[in-house]
This record gives C-alpha cells, structure tokens and sequence, in this order.
C-alpha cells in the first residue's frame, strides 16, 4: 500500500487544489511569455534584461518556478504511482525527479538574483 | 448465409500453459442478427469446453461483461451487427485475474465496492416511527446512480483501476458512494468523505470517462465522481 509520505499535499484534496491553482499560474506564465515575445518582434539583450529586470517579473517568475515544482512533483509522483510497482525504482526516481525540480527552482531564484 | 468468425480468449490454468486466442467460425442468414452471448452459446454448443458466464440473459443481472472487438459491455445486449464487423474478438473484461475463458476474478472490484459502505447508515437520535421519507426532489437525485448492476464494464476500462485495483475504487464504487452521499436519509456523509479523501481514492480519476463510454445502463460515472470531488473540495477550502 502506498502511503502519501513521498506525495506534496497532506490528502488527495490537498494535492487536487495545489495541482489546479499551479497550473492557473503556470498557464498564464506562459501566455504572458508568448504574449510579450509576439509583441516584441526586435528582441534584444537589454529588452530581455530590461524585463526580467523588473521586480513584478521577478517575483512572477519565482512564482512560476514554484509552480513548476509543485505541479512536477505531484504530478511525476501520480504518474510513478501508476507505473513504476517496484517501491525502491519508484523511490530513487521519485528522489531524482524532486531534487532536479528543486535545482530548477534554486537556478532560478539565483539567475533573477543577478539581473 | 453468411460466416462471422469469433476469436475467443481461451485459458484454462490446469491444462494452458499460457492464454491464447482460438478461431470459431457461425454462420448466420443474411438479414439474421443475434446478441454476442447467443453466438457464444452456439459456440458452446460447437465446443463444450468454452467457459463464460451469464444468467439473466437480458441486460439486468450484470454477469456476462465481456471485451467485444476492444469495448468492454454485455454480450447479452450487445447486438453481433452492432460490432459491424465480420470477425468478432472476444476477451474477458480487462485488468482483472482470469479464472478460466471468458471468467474472471472480480475480487478486487467486489472488495472496493465494499469499501464505500454502500448501504444507508443513520444514526440519527429520533428515528421517525414508519419510515425515512423522501420529497419527489430528494429521491430525483438518486435517479442514474442506483441502476448500477455492478458489471465491472466501467472499472475494467479504466487505467486508474488497471494500475491500482487494491487503492482506487473505480467508477462502479464511486457511483455507489455518490448515492448514498447523496441520499437525504444517509447522515454518514462526513464519515464516508473522509475515508475517500486520499490521494488514490477517488483523486485517481482523471475524467477520461471511459466508464461512461463502456456504461451498458447509459450511466455517468464520471459526473458522479465530480459531484464527490466537489464535496470534498467545499469542506477543505
């Protein structure tokens, strides 16, 4: 029996709201993205820098990156509960899988760190 | 006349050391139609050793659901012209153990409708002297979830089932949990929410609504587990 010890949220609701609300905010990430390189056909280094520069974008792009590891981790953990029967395969590529979600997340924090 | 050819899913434990699929060939008059279970009868009828289950013969007790050319239903109202082909696959209802043919285990979909206690509990500390009535409204939201004739059609077309038969309940189970967390007489509503809200229970479904597909009765699974997701959902946030 797999118990919730590896899993995001504390109940299945729990991980249902975290899911839903990370996918609002990822969804409009990457609207606001494709929007603002639409609207900017001549996309250079300032214009770029000029953007992420910007304390709101910051702060939207953290917010994002947090929403990619929530989102991946319940969703890879839902997707390995499913598939992979072996508890201990399940365990090391759950770990993986986390920990490089949690590496994506530092990167990002220290890139906008340094714009 | 014209030959429909039936292959049919044969395993016998004792004897095969594996499944395999053997070829039965019926010939039927050109305008003639059956339902699949009579050709599987006549198929018997060719050879005795043929193992599948039926009873009612009519779409009510549930017992013949079988895979028909890759769908789950029941091969008692299923029509042979319906699967507008000339070659006929028959397999047993997928994901479950198969105890002989066409028969399978239902163990672990029996034990999950077990699981939801689908019966009506009250506890109420004034029992009315008769009976619990019911308005015409009340009991109008029990219509499409009590003809559920537990065929296992639904949860057997279900990949959440396929992977986790021992931790999701399945469409079958969450319909009958529906019902009676929707019953005006049931007061074991917070009981029964709570031993559902975990992440395999019901979260499993991810609304691709192959049981409303596969659904002989013409019920909505899917819609119940909504409506289950929605009153957990409405007490935790």
């Amino acid at each position: 029996m797999v118990k919730v010890a590896s899993t995001f949220g504390r109940s299945g609701t729990h991980d249902y709201v975290l899911l839903r609300a990370s996918a609002v905010i990822l969804a409009t990430y990457l609207l606001f993205l494709v929007s603002f390189l639409v609207a900017t056909p001549n996309l250079t280094f300032e214009v770029w820098t000029g953007l992420f520069g910007n304390l709101w974008m910051k702060v939207y792009t953290l917010l994002a990156l947090t929403g990619l590891l929530v989102h991946g981790w319940i969703g890879i953990w839902q997707v390995l509960t499913d598939y992979v029967k072996n508890s201990l395969g399940r365990g090391v590529l759950q770990f993986i899988v986390s920990v490089a979600l949690i590496v994506y997340w530092l990167v990002g924090l220290f890139v906008l760190w340094g714009v | 006349m014209k030959k429909i050819t039936f292959s049919v899913y044969r395993y016998n434990p004792d004897v095969d050391a594996k499944p395999r699929m053997q070829d039965y060939t019926l010939e039927m008059e050109e305008n003639q139609d059956m339902m699949v279970l009579e050709a599987l009868i006549k198929l018997k009828e060719q050879d005795p050793s043929l193992a599948f289950r039926r009873s009612c013969r009519e779409g009510v007790c549930g017992s013949d659901g079988f895979n028909m050319n890759g769908k789950n239903g029941l091969g008692c109202i299923t029509s042979v012209s319906s699967l507008k082909s000339n070659k006929i696959v028959v397999r047993p209802l997928p994901g479950l153990p198969v105890i002989r043919d066409l028969i399978v285990d239902m163990e672990q979909f029996y034990h999950q409708y077990e699981r939801v206690k689908p019966y009506l509990i009250n506890d109420s500390k004034t029992p009315p002297a008769r009976e619990h009535l019911q308005s015409p409204e009340e009991r109008a939201k029990l219509d499409g979830l009590y003809e559920c004739i537990l065929c296992a059609c639904c949860s057997t077309s279900c990949p959440s089932f396929w992977w986790n038969p021992d931790k999701f309940v399945g469409p079958a189970g969450l319909l009958h949990a529906y019902r009676f967390l929707a019953d005006s007489r049931d007061t074991a509503t917070e009981q029964r929410l709570d031993e559902l809200d975990d992440a395999f229970s019901v979260f499993r479904c991810h609304g691709i609504m192959n049981c409303v597909n596969v659904c002989p009765k013409g019920l909505n699974p899917t819609k119940a587990i909504g409506h289950i997701k929605s009153m957990l959902l409405s007490r935790a946030v």
